[in-house]
């Protein structure tokens, strides 16, 4: 039998039902939805949280001074460590595993002054590498601090955004003069706005940063308040702390295995650890999904089996006919598949729909619209979500149609 | 008429049907021989067997006892696709409640038995209104069952069991729901058919049929009495 005449025919047959299609391909639009809207949600959540784990910087290690808990070559426990700027020179040179290091110094409460405003506010001395490293990311128009300000120890200042807010307003600040501490700095850029989930000594927007060098002549600190180190690659960073503690345990006189004398805050464990609990949290909501799904398909078959011992005589004449059983059911094979095919399709543009509209609603940094508001349907997850459906709609039509095939052509045509 | 090959032949048939609870012997040992170009009327009262040994000799259904040769080849043990072949190329059926498509046209119905037979499209439609002008509805092709009358349905029944060319038309009571008008057209329909050449069997109630063939078959309780050779 050609193709053609086959869809035609069964077209006629399918066309009648239009209403219990209805209803079944709106079950499978919903299903559909479940599990992309669930799915896209979770992206959006990933997402974001991806973002804001940037907004620290990516793959660094924060190391900090901490006390020993061991005698070392007649040292007593108890001891802190602390580090200066030589130090960082010294573990540079000694660990080929780093890629990039820098430190700060730091301090609360100092004066920042723009005319009548006053404010007291936390400062850091900085190096240059934190511009990648801490992304410490200019507006257009600035920049961060760079070696040249370093060596020459300038006094300019680099402002978070929401100082900058506080100090200059929506006007631009870039080129003006704020004084510290009395002392008058040129702002030579603007901090970009950001969202920062892990953050030490407050968010980044709300400090300003001057090279390391001014704030140590500045301010007369003799130690750096914590190092900032980013190894080669993500795997690297177990190597590059034992190094770190066998390298300082070295210069500053304490055990290698001493476990605190250094705080490390290993940002590149943490974000693995983030990552595996999305994804953990995501087949948990693809596996919601995927059973809303599975409902609906079993609805599916549910009214197939139903369509097929309402149409047994017209099974019954068919067969009569010569019809084969394949051709029987194929014809219900294909109605299942059309209902889900076309459900299937639905769902998905109202579901893109839905998270095209939820990208349009204006939302403030930070509340929980930032957190929910960015649904994405993302390649992998628009096709787990047609192999769901083909294998539901192969399922859903499979059994109910076989059982048609195998019907006694006597016995379908007895039905009334 | 043509030839007086054997078409039909049964040997010993019964059938049994197993609702679970009872056991219902509805042919018990029917032997059959029909040659081609006969014209039969089987009667019997009602729930004797007729409609089941028409199943039978139509491969809707198989006997649970004995052999049932059909052009010399033996029935049982066919695929359901050599089956469904047989009932598609080979039997014509024609039923007392018309069992057309409701949501296709006449013509529709007609090319159904084609389509399944994969006549080409044209040739389809070709043969599809030959025979239909044939019994009579040349001007109904496009009218659906719903608005045809009860004798008008079952000419179009009578023409789709037609298009294949069938070796044996099979009629379980063709006039039991129309009007004796229209049962007697139907019924010269029939004589027509069987004057060109068809093998025709007809299950009837009507007293007045057998009369107009060849031989008459009688079942009761599942049997045949003083069929074969009768009127012969
Ligand atoms: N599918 C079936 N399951 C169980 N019993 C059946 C089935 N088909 C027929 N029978 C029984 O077999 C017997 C013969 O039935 P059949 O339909 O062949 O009779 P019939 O001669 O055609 O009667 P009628 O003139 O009323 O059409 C009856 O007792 C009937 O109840
Ligand atoms: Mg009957």
């Amino acid at each position: 039998m050609g193709l053609l005449t086959f869809l035609r025919y069964f077209w006629n047959d399918f066309r009648k039902q239009k209403k219990r299609a209805t209803l079944t391909v709106a079950a499978i639009v919903w299903g559909t939805m479940s599990i992309l809207l669930l799915l896209a949600f979770g992206e959006g959540l990933k997402r974001q949280l991806d973002r804001n784990q940037r907004g620290l910087g990516e793959n660094i290690m924060i190391v900090w001074g901490g006390q020993t808990s061991m005698p070392y070559e007649g040292l007593p426990r108890g001891r802190r460590i602390r580090f200066m700027e030589e130090d960082v020179d010294v573990i540079q040179k000694s660990i080929p595993q780093i890629e990039n290091i820098g430190a700060e110094y730091s301090r609360w409460g100092v004066d920042v002054v723009r005319g009548s405003k006053v404010l007291s506010e936390h400062v850091c001395g900085e190096y240059p590498t934190y511009e990648q490293m801490r992304a410490h990311y200019p507006m257009q128009g600035g920049r961060y601090i760079n070696w040249t300000d370093m060596e020459e120890k300038r006094r300019v200042i680099f402002l978070g955004y929401e100082m900058k807010q506080k100090l200059f307003g929506d006007e631009d600040a870039t080129g003006q003069t704020v004084h510290v501490s009395g002392i008058p700095f040129t702002v030579i850029g603007v901090g970009q706005d950001k969202q920062q989930m892990g953050m030490y000594g407050g968010p980044d927007v709300s400090k300003g940063s001057m090279p390391a060098t001014t704030f140590k002549s500045l301010f007369g600190h003799k130690y750096l308040s914590n190092l900032v180190i980013q190894p080669r690659s993500t795997n690297l960073n177990e190597v590059v702390e034992r190094r770190l503690n066998e390298v300082l345990g070295a210069r500053l006189k304490f055990h290698p295995d001493d476990e605190q004398a250094l705080s490390i805050w290993d940002t590149i464990e943490g974000r693995k650890a983030m990552q595996n609990m999305m994804l953990g949290m995501q087949i948990f909501m693809g596996i919601i999904g995927a059973m809303t799904l599975l409902i609906a398909g079993v609805g599916v078959a549910n009214i197939m089996y139903v369509v097929i011992k309402e149409r047994t005589k017209e099974i019954g004449i068919k067969m009569a006919l010569g019809g084969k059983p394949r051709i029987v059911q194929w014809q219900f094979l294909l109605e299942a598949m059309i209902i889900c095919f076309s459900g299937g399709v639905i769902g998905i543009f109202i579901s893109q729909l839905i998270c095209d509209l939820m990208s349009l609603i204006p939302r403030e940094e930070g509340s929980s619209m930032t957190w929910l508001g960015n649904p994405t349907i993302s390649l992998p997850i628009g096709m787990i979500t047609i192999a769901i459906l083909a294998i539901i709609a192969v399922i859903a039509g499979y059994f109910p149609s076989r059982r048609a095939a195998m019907l006694n052509p006597a016995e379908t045509l007895r039905y009334e | 008429m043509s030839s007086n090959g054997s078409i039909i032949k049964l040997d010993h048939v019964h059938k049994v049907y197993d609702t679970g609870k009872i056991k219902v012997e509805a042919l018990r040992g029917v032997d059959l021989d029909v040659r081609q170009g006969e014209f039969l009327t089987l009667v019997g009262p009602s729930g004797s067997g007729k409609s089941t040994l028409m199943n039978i000799l139509g491969c809707l259904d198989s006997p649970t006892e004995g052999t049932y040769y059909f052009r010399g080849e033996q029935v049982q043990g066919l695929s359901l696709n050599r089956l469904a072949e047989i009932r598609n190329r080979r039997v014509g059926f024609v039923f007392q409640n018309f069992n057309l498509l409701p949501f296709s046209t006449a013509l529709e119905n007609v090319e159904l038995p084609m389509v399944f037979g994969g006549v080409p499209t044209r040739e389809r439609r070709k043969r599809g209104e030959e025979v239909l002008e044939r019994v009579g509805l040349g001007d109904r092709m496009d009218h659906k069952p719903t608005e045809l009358s009860g004798g008008q349905m079952q000419r179009v029944a009578i023409a789709r069991a037609l298009v294949n060319h069938p070796d044996l038309i099979l009629a379980d009571e063709p006039t039991g729901n129309l009007d004796t008008a229209s049962g007697q057209e139907i019924v010269n329909l029939f004589e027509e058919l069987w004057k060109a050449g068809h093998t025709i069997m007809i299950i009837t109630h009507d007293p007045n049929l057998p009369m107009r063939t060849e031989r008459t078959l009688h079942m009761r309780d599942g049997s045949l009495h003083n069929g074969n050779g009768e009127g012969q």
